[in-house]
């Protein structure tokens, strides 16, 4: 494959006119995240996305049927309601507001809000229901084509005869479904193979990692702790008994033990690895759900909102370098964009698929030579202060459902950019299909 | 007869088609629904007669010009206006003669069924030669006439038999249920189920091929022996064999009907006499043939719609009738507030009732309670009846998802903020309702209603902690919620008419008969049962057996005697509100002073599966080690009719002394608060209309003879006396 650089590149768009509506960013709320196949277990991702949307709707003394449009990150769609975002509309009564699922893989979440946004400030809507939500365990499995084409026969078989040819041809083998797997189309690699090749090609070490995840978990843990990730949550009760609850999110390891990080095995490559479960993003299942507004509509209803959407990017990258660097991308276009730096930001919250990534995306947006060959940049885009860089944890911590990740980096950015009556914050992803996404929020 | 109009305009209409099919549509003129009665079945004798002359045709469709029903039934009003069973009599031959003739058309005649097709409605249908229905949700089908104390008489007891098998028959006839579309389809009630947009085409198409002899209708009950064996599907289905081997012959058949007897007189408890000649007229029918069982069914008829039962049940129809247009003088100007959101304070067996019909019904609710267990347990009875629709596959997942998910609940007050109406059914404790009250106003908007859920305490003092008197009212709904018909409203002298038309209104929403009352201690419904439920006690005191007390009220037609009912209501909720009432009405209401041991033995019914009976075997039994508690009672024999007696009068009586206080805006209100709220035995028509029954001079000598025997509780309401002196009755006598 050719090797593209940056300097071929036409120079992407940095800076456009302040738009007309200012987008307010109400306020938010999630399910608690937990482990695929777990409590959720059985539970359908529209069901949480209800679940978390209702709740927000009556946590910000909103009628269900007060917002005009719904957009829905999703990466799995479920065959029976391919179209998440109006079903959630529908799920909560309100038939007048269309309903768009949006797919951009772990920016999905960014996505249904930065669609939204689009929206509000054409001045097209003045209120959008935005948000995403996953379930792995509701993932429909599916049969290879070895089994489905014997079985369309049976179906169309009319007489007794044919009908057992027909079964007959259905391979033994063939009946053990295919499991979900998430290989990239264009590289065959999967997440983990693209997260280990960056570890040996930016030289970052299973210690560092280690260390990089003790941290993620700690903060997460003592977020839960001290009530701050707790407040965000909807309890969700557990059908069909409805005796237990969930209220925290399951994953989180409080007080992490180091030697316990370090004693685990390498899963995507035994023997060479050191991505492991403890420093990579679990499977997940949940749902979150925020609520914008145009300003102009926030302010005649009286409602302080946590903060505006200033700018945002998304960049694709080539997909057979290192797939994870996205944000090290999208980010200095998205300050540009801003008109704003680094520095700038009081809340950095970038989406941790792996801590390997995390620590390489660190690395290049530090770097000089990285901002010279790649960005065409004299200067590096930045230095992370870890002070303001994931405060509350991440998604290796609190857990990844693709569709729902990015909503929960809002709403926690957010927040926490309140309590620290800070001005700035930022959220960005990486996401497969070699992508990333930034988005910068301001406060008043 | 009064109804009977020469003048009026006909409610047919003919239109033929080049196809050469008749498309008849019975549209009766200013009415919303579609009634039978004398002169419409004339009209249609004579519509049909004209049609069978006419040889350009090949068959006809009878479908109805409503949107929404077919037909629902016989006018009720002209059904109690006969003078004699002679009459009465008149009526079904007419009837018997116009769905012969029917069905003796040569031309096929297709019944297009949409919205529903109830009674007199069912057996227009019935008598047709083919029937299809639209599968959409209002569309059922019955023959409910058994409710009223009567039978299907239009060939009812004879023809669905012979369609559907003599079980299913059995069945649909004695409960008077509804049917819906695919189950119709599945029992052979209707030969075809389809969208009420293809409803005509279908119907159409369903004569033409009749006429052309392509179309052989497959009803499952009429398949022969070889068709049932031979049939692929009974292997599944063993139970048609046996059906089969029941129904097909007379041996057979005396088993279904001796099983049947038995449980008809454990339902009615003998009171009811209709069941027992539904059986007896279908058995004449299937053994001796149609022609002898029509003449049964029209004898039975004329006797059963004469008898005082009927009467008594009519009467009831036509006060729920009355009631879903009664205003309580609330002016038409005052409309009801639209409602939003409704906050439920409390998840308990109560809230999560309230909140489970809201849901049905499409009313966003939130429920607030500050233990998360209470707000599982609350989920879990919205989700296990909700559930129910799509498990019996009657309801889309979607549809449960969006009635469960109007459902929110907190521990706290958040998105009170937006309730436009909030329903309090928190314990039965004043301070805590004060407490709660208070915390409400402190976060909803001024224009909020609220509404007690209170059992028994005065709503005035309830208002007392409330800044706004106006929004303040009682709502006492009836445990379980989704399934106790009544709603009891309580106003003060300040609720405001919107806060009270906003309230009825929710009520009838929600499926309710709602009566509106004034407020007192115990309001209506917990007042009467109060002396019912002390008269109980003392009748254990004097040593009768608590399941003798039982039997002798459900003889009367009570559906639970009054000790079961003390123990599915709770002992402790009624031994709290005893010194409440104690203290407003004096030594009438004086606690029975035994029943505190029943509260230190922690006894407080169903709900701690510790009561009067004993909810740990299989089947409930009486918990003998009650009567240890009681060592001065002496188990005896009491006569029945005594027993009968002592809880009858005391509930009337009480009943009059609330009309007295003018609790009650009007006895109608009083008979269907004790029928539908306390279980008052129907076939009396209540406790008012059975005091007319009784007449008011025998009630009062009544009541001086157990007050003599017996004390001060049995004094006779000041009102029943001045009636009795003056001869008059509740209600205008006919």
């Amino acid at each position: 494959m050719a090797k593209t650089t940056a300097q071929k590149k036409a120079p992407r768009k940095k800076a456009a006119k302040p738009p007309k509506n200012r987008v307010a960013i109400i306020a938010g709320c999630r399910t608690p995240f937990v482990r695929a196949f777990k409590e959720y277990n059985g539970l359908s991702p529209l069901e949480l996305s209800r679940l978390a949307a209702a709740e927000l709707m009556r946590r910000i003394e909103m009628d269900p049927k007060d917002f005009d449009n719904v957009f829905w990150g999703t990466t799995i769609p479920i065959m029976r309601f391919p179209n998440l975002g109006r079903e959630v509309a529908i799920a909560l009564g309100n038939y007048d507001a269309p309903g768009q699922t949006v797919m951009r893989a772990c920016s999905s979440g960014s996505q249904s809000l930065t669609s939204g946004a689009e929206h509000i400030m054409m001045g097209y809507s003045s209120c959008a229901l935005v948000g995403g939500a996953d379930s792995i365990s509701f993932a429909p499995v599916p049969y290879s084509k070895k089994v489905i084409d014997p079985l369309q026969d049976f179906g169309r078989a009319k007489s007794m005869g044919k009908k057992l040819e027909a079964l007959r041809k259905v391979p033994l083998s063939g009946l053990i479904p295919t499991p979900p797997s998430l290989t990239e189309f264009s590289t065959g690699y999967t997440m983990g193979q693209h997260g280990e090749m960056m570890a040996k090609i930016n030289g970052i070490t299973r210690e560092a990692q280690d260390d990089y995840a003790w941290l993620t978990h700690k903060r997460a843990g003592e977020a839960t702790d001290d009530g701050r990730l707790p407040a965000e949550l909807v309890p969700v009760y557990l059908p069909p008994k409805f005796e237990k609850v969930i209220t925290f999110d399951t994953m989180i390891r409080k007080n992490p033990d180091r030697d316990s990080l370090k004693r685990l095995k390498p899963v995507f490559d035994r023997k060479y690895g050191t991505l492991t479960a403890g420093n990579s993003s679990p499977l997940t299942d949940g749902a979150a759900a925020l609520l914008i507004m145009s300003e102009e509509r926030a302010k005649a209803e009286g409602r302080v909102p946590l903060g505006y959407l200033k700018a945002y990017a998304y960049v694709g990258i080539d997909p057979f370098e290192q797939l994870l660097l996205g944000p090290s991308y999208s980010t200095p276009l998205a300050l540009d964009r801003a008109h704003l730096k680094l520095d700038d930001m009081e809340v950095i919250d970038m989406h941790e698929a792996f801590a390997v990534q995390i620590l390489s995306n660190i690395q290049k947006l530090e770097s000089e030579e990285f901002a010279q060959t790649k960005l065409n940049r004299k200067e590096p885009v930045g230095k992370i202060d870890m002070e303001k860089f994931n405060i509350l944890g991440g998604s290796v911590a609190v857990g990844h459902p693709f569709g729902a990740t990015g909503t929960r980096q809002v709403i926690t950015a957010l927040n926490e950019l309140n309590r620290r009556k800070g001005q700035y914050a930022m959220v960005s992803q990486c996401a497969g299909g070699a992508m990333g996404s930034t988005l910068i929020f301001e406060r008043e | 007869m009064a109804k009977e109009k020469k003048d009026k305009k006909t409610p047919f209409t003919l239109e033929k088609g080049k196809d050469g099919v008749a498309i008849l549509t019975f549209d009766l003129p200013d009415e919303s629904v579609n009634k039978l009665s004398s002169w419409i079945m004339t009209d249609l004798q004579d519509k049909m007669k004209l049609i069978q002359e006419d040889s350009s045709l090949k068959g006809i469709v009878f479908i109805s010009g409503k949107p929404d029903n077919f037909i629902v039934g016989a006018d009720i009003d002209e059904l109690s206006s006969f003078s004699s069973a002679k009459e009465a009599e008149e009526l079904i031959d007419k009837a018997h003669n116009m769905l012969n003739d029917l069905e003796a058309s040569k031309m096929p005649v297709v019944a297009a069924i949409h919205g529903p097709a109830l009674g007199g409605g069912l057996e227009v249908a019935l008598a047709c030669h083919y029937r299809i229905c639209s599968r959409h949700k209002k569309t059922s089908l019955g023959l409910p006439e058994v409710q009223l104390g009567l039978l299907p008489a239009a060939g009812g007891t004879q023809r669905l038999p012979r369609l559907i098998g003599l079980q299913a028959a059995l069945d649909m006839i004695l409960t008077g249920k509804n049917i819906r579309p695919k189950q119709a389809l599945k029992m052979g009630l209707v030969d075809e189920v389809v969208f009420e947009l293809d409803l005509l085409t279908a119907a159409r198409t369903a004569v033409l091929k009749l006429a052309a002899g392509k179309l052989k209708p497959q009803r499952p009950a009429q398949k022969s022996a070889y068709q049932l064996a031979t049939d692929f599907n009974t292997f599944f289905k063993p139970k048609k064999l046996i059906d089969f081997a029941l129904e097909s012959n007379p041996l057979g058949r005396h088993v279904v009907f001796d099983q049947a007897s038995k449980m008809v007189l454990k339902k009615t408890a003998g009171l009811y006499p209709a069941p027992a000649k539904i059986l007896e007229t279908i058995k004449i029918g299937l053994e001796n043939g149609m022609k002898e069982g029509l003449a049964a069914e029209k004898k039975a008829f004329a006797e059963l719609v004469m008898s005082d039962v009927s009467y008594q049940l009519r009467n009831i129809f036509f006060a729920t009738t009355s009631l879903k247009k009664e205003t309580w003088n609330i002016t038409d100007n005052v409309k009801p507030k639209k409602l939003n959101l409704i906050g439920i304070l409390g998840g308990g067996f109560m809230g999560a009732g309230i909140a489970t019909v809201l849901a049905s019904k499409g009313y966003y609710s939130r429920i607030r309670d500050i233990d998360p267990v209470q707000i599982g347990k609350a989920y879990r009875y919205a989700h296990d009846f909700l559930y129910k629709g799509v498990k019996r596959k009657y309801m889309q997942k979607s549809e449960y998802e969006r009635k469960i998910g109007s459902i929110t609940a907190s521990t706290d007050y958040t998105g009170f903020k937006k309730a436009d109406l909030v329903i309090e059914a928190v314990f039965e404790d004043i301070d805590l309702k004060h407490k709660v009250i208070k915390e409400t106003e402190a976060v909803v908007s001024k224009n909020c209603i609220f509404a007690s859920n209170t059992s028994s305490i005065p709503i005035t003092d309830l208002a007392k902690a409330s800044k706004r008197p106006e929004n303040f009212i009682g709502m006492h709904f009836f445990s379980p919620v989704e399934k106790m018909p009544l709603l009891e409203i309580i106003i003060t002298k300040k609720t405001s008419p919107e806060t009270t038309a906003t309230c009825v209104e929710l009520g009838r929403a929600m499926g309710k008969q709602v009566i509106v009352v004034n407020d007192g201690t115990g309001f209506y419904t917990s007042r009467i049962l109060g002396p019912y439920a002390r008269e109980a006690a003392f009748l254990l005191m004097d040593g009768v057996r608590m399941e003798v007390i039982d039997k002798a009220a459900k003889q009367l037609g009570f559906p639970v005697g009054p000790i079961t009912l003390l123990d599915e209501v709770g002992i402790d909720v009624v031994y709290k509100v005893g010194p409440v009432m104690h203290k407003a009405f004096g030594e009438r209401f004086a606690p029975v002073p035994a029943m505190e041991r029943l509260i230190n033995d922690k006894r407080y019914g169903r709900k701690n599966k510790r009561g009067f009976y004993n909810y740990q075997a299989k089947k409930k039994v009486p918990d003998e080690s009650v009567y240890k508690l009681f060592p001065e009672i002496k188990l005896r024999e009491y006569p029945k009719q005594k027993i009968q007696d002592r809880l009858l009068y005391s509930f009337m009586n009480e009943a009059a002394m609330c009309f007295e206080d003018k609790i009650l805006f009007s006895v109608r209100d009083g008979d269907i608060g004790a029928i539908f709220g306390l279980g008052f035995p129907p076939l009396t028509g209540g406790p008012f209309r059975h005091m007319d029954t009784l007449k008011v001079e025998n009630v009062v000598k009544k009541l001086e003879g157990l007050e003599k025997e017996f004390g001060l509780r049995f004094k006779p309401a000041q009102i029943l006396i001045e009636m009795s002196q003056k001869g008059d009755t509740f209600y205008p006598q006919k």
